[in-house]
């Protein structure tokens, strides 16, 4: 029992000199953010603020087009991921619970797309847009997003779960596929629904490379993109403070679905990876 | 009438209409015309011409290419090594807790939920030369100032050690799920025949992890492939393309210099690494797994 608890008291200790090391990025950026920006040409660096203040946030607010930014990161990522739900969840139903032909042979399509890396499609998608005149339009955040392989290899694990009763029982009330899906089905897939939806919202949140390229107006910005402006904008004299109230912004949203959601994002990680 | 209606062939064609059309034309055909592109000389502007092999041929006699590739290689192979290493480490001893599990685990995931920019923003900070936090705690050990990402010889070790922070809450929560798949006999049964702690990790615990282990290395590899937003952020592939890795390269070539089929080259170039080496993992896999369903 000493042992045991021996290892447990190393355990804890171990971890949490790991956890402070993770967790000393975001430290350096809570205080930076709350202090003025004199503060941050100080040495050594602050851990803790002395002096709080908001003007940092206000400033990073009023100065340029933040609320736009903020904004625009949030109209793509919500219309990403709803749209995501309903086109995934719609296939998957198929793929699990109804036969048709070439359904594997679809189904392997789908997948194969899921091995080749984004890189590859960049060039033909960005001349795609340009010909349709989507550059510096939603359309280009969107549209090529609503749809994912992943999505549907998610949706589909959790559909061929469900017992076969389901939908033979709504057949005998007479019920055709289309509502034996919106009725039945699609209510009962929640838990995956969940996890799907914060996935799509936080790798949309979190894009950068497809935004920086089909946007170049600065309203229509996302955050991400905007962020990557400041620095490089402020390059002769950064403004770490204010950088870092912008940053803090830009990342809460994800961290608080994150946190209320951590199961369900934790439970999408390991589908089809380790449970298989 | 009716019959259509109960047909399920008409029904999945309903329900799969949407994503197939999706993913055939944002993904599949994308990806084939990529290669095409790869053949041409293209500036965006205009129709391609095909040149054949020449974009191909160019690439492999441009020295900056073997950087670029020896650099990705570098870069891949560092921070999935490392991360697995310490990821695994990270989950035998979350295993361990009793509480605060979560917690820790929520800690460590952190980075995984931020966004590549906003954590190299972050530690843009942190590798300032003259403020930043980094060598002020290298000055209590003696170690003087470096220019971590100004300096030829330290900046693609600074994208590493950013990388390796983005990802191993996500190695590391794979892991712990492939350690809680491991039954408690086996490891019970390997403490009544006497095993040491280190007996019962090396020789139980590990070998009916390596499928897990297998598993997050492969994923590891392809992401970090895949890395564009921390050299974007921190060092636009300098200083003297010290942080030149492919995909920076790739979208170089594409956006900066518009030489679209040079950057298709590239992409296919990358698409056939990763496939290569998800092919060798596969095969050498039965070696090294020593357990699988």
């Amino acid at each position: 029992m000493g042992f045991l608890r021996k290892i447990n008291f190393i355990s804890y200790f171990l971890l949490t000199i790991g956890s402070i090391l993770m967790f000393l990025p975001f430290l350096l950026m809570i205080a930076l953010a709350f202090s003025p920006y004199e503060k941050s040409l100080t040495y050594p660096p602050i851990l803790i603020p002395s002096d709080v203040t908001i003007n940092n946030f206000k400033e990073v607010m009023t100065s340029n087009n933040f609320f736009r930014y903020f904004f625009n990161s949030l109209v793509v990522s919500l219309f990403t991921t709803f749209g995501q739900i309903i086109t995934c969840s719609m296939a998957a139903y198929a793929f699990a619970r109804l036969e048709f032909k070439f359904k594997n042979h679809i189904f392997l399509l789908f997948l194969s797309t899921m091995m080749i890396p984004t890189q590859v499609n960049l060039v033909p998608l960005f001349s795609m847009m340009h010909k349709l005149g989507w550059i510096n339009t939603y359309f280009a955040l969107i549209i090529p997003g609503l749809f994912s392989a992943f999505g549907i290899f998610l949706m589909r694990q959790y559909y061929i779960t469900l017992p076969k009763e389901l939908e033979e029982s709504a057949k005998i009330d007479g019920c055709n596929q289309w509502k034996i899906f919106w009725k039945i089905f699609f209510p009962l897939s929640l838990p995956s629904i969940v996890t799907l939806s914060i996935f799509s919202f936080i790798t949309s949140w979190n894009s950068f490379l497809w935004p920086l390229l089909v946007i170049n107006s600065d309203y229509l910005k996302t955050l991400p993109v905007a962020l990557a402006s400041f620095k490089s904008s402020f390059r002769e004299v950064i403004n770490w403070s204010l950088i870092m109230a912008g940053t803090l912004i830009s990342v809460i949203p994800s961290l608080l679905i994150f946190i209320f959601g951590q199961k369900y994002f934790i439970s999408g990680i390991t589908t089809g990876s380790v449970k298989d | 009438m009716k019959k259509v209606i109960n047909n399920d062939t008409f029904w999945a064609f309903i329900f799969i209409f949407p994503s197939l059309l999706g993913i055939l034309i944002f993904n599949f055909i994308p990806t084939l015309s990529s290669f095409y592109i790869s053949f041409t000389k293209w500036n965006l502007l205009g129709n391609p011409q095909f040149v054949g092999f020449k974009n191909y041929i160019s690439l492999f006699s441009d020295p900056l290419f073997y950087k670029v590739l020896y650099q990705t290689f570098i870069f891949v192979f560092c921070t999935v090594f490392i991360e697995v290493i310490l990821s695994i480490f990270i989950a035998v001893l979350l295993n361990s807790l009793i509480i605060g599990k979560t917690f820790f685990r929520t800690i460590y995931f952190l980075p995984v939920i931020t966004s590549m920019i906003a954590g190299s923003i972050l530690w843009n900070w942190i590798f300032d030369p003259a403020y930043g936090f980094l060598n002020y705690f290298l000055s209590f050990i003696g170690i003087e100032k470096i220019s971590w990402l100004a300096d030829e010889n330290w900046a693609l070790f600074s994208i590493i050690l950013v990388s390796i922070w983005k990802n191993i809450g996500y190695s590391t929560v794979l892991i712990v799920a492939g350690l809680q798949t491991i039954p408690n006999e086996c490891i019970e049964a390997s403490k009544i025949d006497g095993a040491s702690k280190y007996q019962t990790f090396f020789k139980i615990v590990l070998p009916l992890l390596s499928p897990t282990i297998f598993m997050v290395t492969i994923v590891s590899f392809i992401n970090s492939f895949q890395t564009f937003d921390s050299v974007y952020i921190l060092t636009s592939g300098g200083p003297k393309n010290s942080t030149n890795i492919m995909v920076y390269w790739l979208y170089k070539n594409a956006f900066e210099y518009y030489n679209m089929g040079k950057a298709s080259a590239i992409a296919y170039v990358l698409f056939f690494i990763i496939l290569l080496f998800t092919l060798i993992q596969w095969n050498i896999r039965k070696k090294w797994v020593f357990y699988e369903k």
